[in-house]
């Protein structure tokens, strides 16, 4: 148990990345490990590219993981998914919600958004999986379930029962909108093998 | 004992309430601002927020004079502000102990520059302690009121934003008893700070603080950590956790209090090894007064001295890389994701106004500090809380007649009752002519929304006086004070370019609530779309640069403009500035 593993979150300020990464951070907690995790708020929370990174072992030093030392990129969002490949180790896996979310100089028309993102990403690194969030949270009969419907789909790369997952979920989500998170938890968890 | 997941701010929190703390002030910054609201849920301390840190820290001094412990929380430029109490403060010393959090930013996540607050604690003569994660953050903020009451001290506690945001996993311990009651009591020699009793009280603390010194090199939160090799490494606060990542099993002295240094134990460890690395973020505080004491080490001479400290970043500089071979990054033009204004925030309306009429905005500090960004483009100074007045006087008392009357300050709500009154009594009295819009949005907004003097609530989440803005305004000299909706582009327009052709001091106050206004008070308007049929593709709404307005170059003849229903609030800005009607309401 002593190597530290890596677990970067990646996003756009207002997707629900930092209630993510605390649901992780508290599932690995109740493992018996050692956690830290770091994030910046302010300024970067207006619609700006958001990381959360998520560190777990025996003793974890720094709450920052080492560049190009993660185990797992978790994505919000394609483009920034693509953006913090490089904080990727070789043989790393990548597990992105397939969702596109315009950056200002798309919005105006002066760049493109990248085409092509989900290809490129998947002929670079050996084990990567898509996932439709938005499409899954409506199915599970709310929009706003789509990081529930994430965390679902991260569950499955790690091993550990389903059950924790929903100790922790049931204490964070309000119990009216407990019912919505638990299906999008499980269509999260059908949609990777 | 309970073990929690908690960030640095948190873990400050739980020790204000461990250590008996009953009042907490602060003025929100980032990245201190979640000390002081998640410290409302311990319901005996008395924690509120100040118009400016300044007033903050006096506010803890009153309470320390009383008897009780008091923290005092902000960002590492919020003590430049408070500076002044602080290095008289420390003359007098506390009756109560008080802890003053100075949360720096290296890097500048969400800051103007990234200054070392380490200096603060040696120039003002006040211990500093600085912890290495979360634990250590609730440990010391308790350690630093025994420091304090011990050695008669306010005492300096230094995060920075890697302590404070992030968070590892702390083990709570049951508050202290039986501290004294609070009480009036008189001592003028110590707290009357005139030079008599100044000029005594000058060596009193300068021999505390080498008694301090003494102390600290026995204590356990300056510890050596044995290990093995020749390389001996010193190093404090969150450069701890980084050379922990580079040097796992190497000899460290990790050093808990910063100011003053524990020079014995500095000199016994050193002594032990052929080479010494002094390991810090920013600037060689450490590395210096090592060097003075006469002891040869590496440090700013191979460790950067701009910028975080990262694991990469430290194992590059001291030349010791790390194995793992990472992926290259993707053969794409990756476009930027820099934060931007929400939609239907009304300082929107306001930047669109100022861009047409050509204004020099001198700038301050919030979220409207992106009105820089482009499209808008409408921000030429920014320097520091409250600057745009004082910034708006100067240009318009040294520019030629034809260009005075462009200068604009632009200044938020919070910032202006935290320092920018002062400019504007300033500028009405000496005379400027320059033009000032407050943006009145009745909250802090940047930090997440805290209340302020303008908002008509506490932190406690009471209700108290509103200031009201336009009369403050008035009370200084200001004889033209215009209030508009910048949801009213053309009333926006009309003000501005009105109040910018006069030759004398006025202000504009652009009133509307942030869109993020945790109470509900936001009027809630259907979402806008573009009519395909009337869309010529002239972009005039893009130039909003509003996140919910999305260009499509395939749409129509030669592209148009598109809105996306589920980001857009209906504030009516590009319907505004479209010439065309093309934009219409889901509900007409």
């Amino acid at each position: 148990m002593s190597k530290v593993s890596n677990i970067l979150i990646a996003g756009v300020g207002g997707q629900g990345i930092l209630l993510a990464s605390e649901v992780l951070s508290e599932v690995l907690m109740n493992q018996g490990f050692d956690v830290k995790k770091s994030e910046i708020h302010g300024m970067s929370q207006r619609g700006g590219s958001v990381i959360s990174h998520v560190r777990y072992g025996e003793r974890v030093y720094a709450p920052i993981i080492p560049e190009g030392e993660a185990d797992l990129l978790f994505g919000f969002e394609l483009l920034e998914t693509a953006r913090y490949l490089p904080m990727l180790r070789k043989g790393g896996t990548v597990l992105s919600n397939n969702l596109r979310i315009f950056p200002p100089e798309v919005l105006l028309g002066k760049q493109p958004y990248p085409e092509g993102l989900e290809e490129a990403i998947a002929a670079q690194v050996d084990r990567f999986s898509v996932v439709d969030g938005l499409g899954l949270a409506q199915k599970a009969g709310d929009g706003r379930t789509v990081n529930t419907v994430l965390l679902g789909a991260l569950s499955r790369q790690l091993p550990y029962e389903k059950d924790c997952w929903l100790e922790v979920l049931k204490k964070r989500v309000p119990a009216k909108a407990l019912e919505a998170n638990l299906e999008a938890f499980d269509l999260g968890c059908q949609s990777v093998d | 004992m309970k073990k929690c997941l908690l960030s640095g701010n948190e873990a400050i929190a739980r020790g204000a309430h461990e250590a008996g703390v009953k009042l907490a002030s602060a003025y929100p910054g980032t990245p201190s601002t979640e000390i002081l609201e998640n410290i409302t849920q311990y319901k005996e301390i008395d924690a509120s927020w100040a118009p400016n840190e300044k007033v903050a820290l006096e506010v803890g001094i009153g309470a320390t004079f009383g008897g009780a412990r008091a923290l005092v929380t902000m960002k590492h430029v919020g003590v430049n502000v408070a500076a002044d109490p602080l290095f008289s403060f420390a003359y007098a010393g506390v009756r109560g102990g008080l802890v003053l959090v100075t949360a720096d930013d290296p890097e500048l996540h969400s800051s103007q520059n990234e200054q070392d607050n380490r200096h603060y604690a040696r120039f003002a003569k006040v211990p500093m302690l600085e912890p290495s994660d979360s634990q250590e953050a609730k440990d010391f903020t308790r350690l630093g009121f025994e420091i304090s009451e011990k050695f008669d001290m306010p005492v300096m506690l230094r995060t920075t934003t890697r302590i404070s945001h992030s968070k590892s996993i702390v083990t709570l311990e049951e508050p202290v008893t039986g501290l004294p009651e609070t009480s009036l009591k008189r001592d003028p020699a110590k707290l009357v700070m005139l030079p008599g009793n100044a000029r005594r009280r000058h060596p009193i603390v300068e021999e505390n603080l080498v008694k301090l010194g003494e102390w600290s090199s026995d204590q356990p939160f300056n510890r050596v950590e044995e290990g093995e090799g020749t390389l001996g490494v010193i190093t404090s606060g969150i450069s701890y956790q980084y050379a922990r990542e580079v040097y796992p099993d190497a000899p460290l002295l990790k050093i808990g209090l910063v100011h003053p240094l524990p020079t014995r134990l500095i000199e016994e460890f050193a002594a032990r090894f052929d080479k010494i690395v002094v390991i810090e973020e920013l600037d060689p505080y450490i590395e210096d007064q090592v060097k003075a004491m006469g002891i040869d080490c590496v440090g700013k001479d191979k460790i950067p001295l701009c910028g975080e400290l990262t694991p990469g970043r430290l194992a590059n500089a001291l030349e010791m890389p790390s194995e793992t071979e990472s992926q290259a990054p993707l053969n794409r033009d990756l476009p930027n994701r820099p934060p931007n204004m929400c939609p239907g925030c009304p300082h929107r309306g306001v930047f669109m106004e100022l861009s047409r009429a050509g204004a020099f905005v001198t700038g301050d500090i919030g979220c409207y500090t992106l009105g820089f960004m482009p499209p808008l483009n409408a921000m030429d100074t920014c320097i520091c809380m409250g600057a745009s007045i004082g910034n708006a006087t100067g240009l318009s008392k040294v520019l030629p007649e034809e260009e005075r009357n462009k200068v604009v300050g632009v200044i938020g709500d919070s910032t202006f009752l935290h320092t920018g009154i002062n400019g504007l009594m300033d500028m009405v009295y000496n005379k400027g002519v320059a033009t000032v819009v407050i943006l009145d949005n009745r909250i802090t907004a940047m930090t997440g929304r805290q209340d302020n003097p303008a908002s008509g609530w506490t932190l406690q989440d009471e209700r108290t006086f509103e200031v009201d803005m336009a009369a403050l305004c008035r009370a200084v000299g200001v004889k033209h004070v215009v209030e508009v909706d910048p949801y009213d582009l053309s009333a926006t327009r009309k003000a501005i370019l009105e109040e910018m052709s006069r030759d004398e001091a006025s202000v504009v106050i652009a009133e509307r609530p942030c869109m993020l206004m945790k109470r509900d008070i936001i009027e809630s308007r259907p979402p806008l779309y573009v009519k395909t049929d009337d869309c010529t593709g002239c972009k005039a709404c893009l130039k909003t640069g509003c996140p919910a307005i999305e260009w499509d170059a395939e749409a129509g003849k030669k592209g148009q403009a598109r809105v996306t229903g589920h980001l857009c609030v209906g504030c009516g800005f590009c319907r505004q500035t479209c010439k065309f009607d093309a934009i219409g309401s889901t509900d007409e």
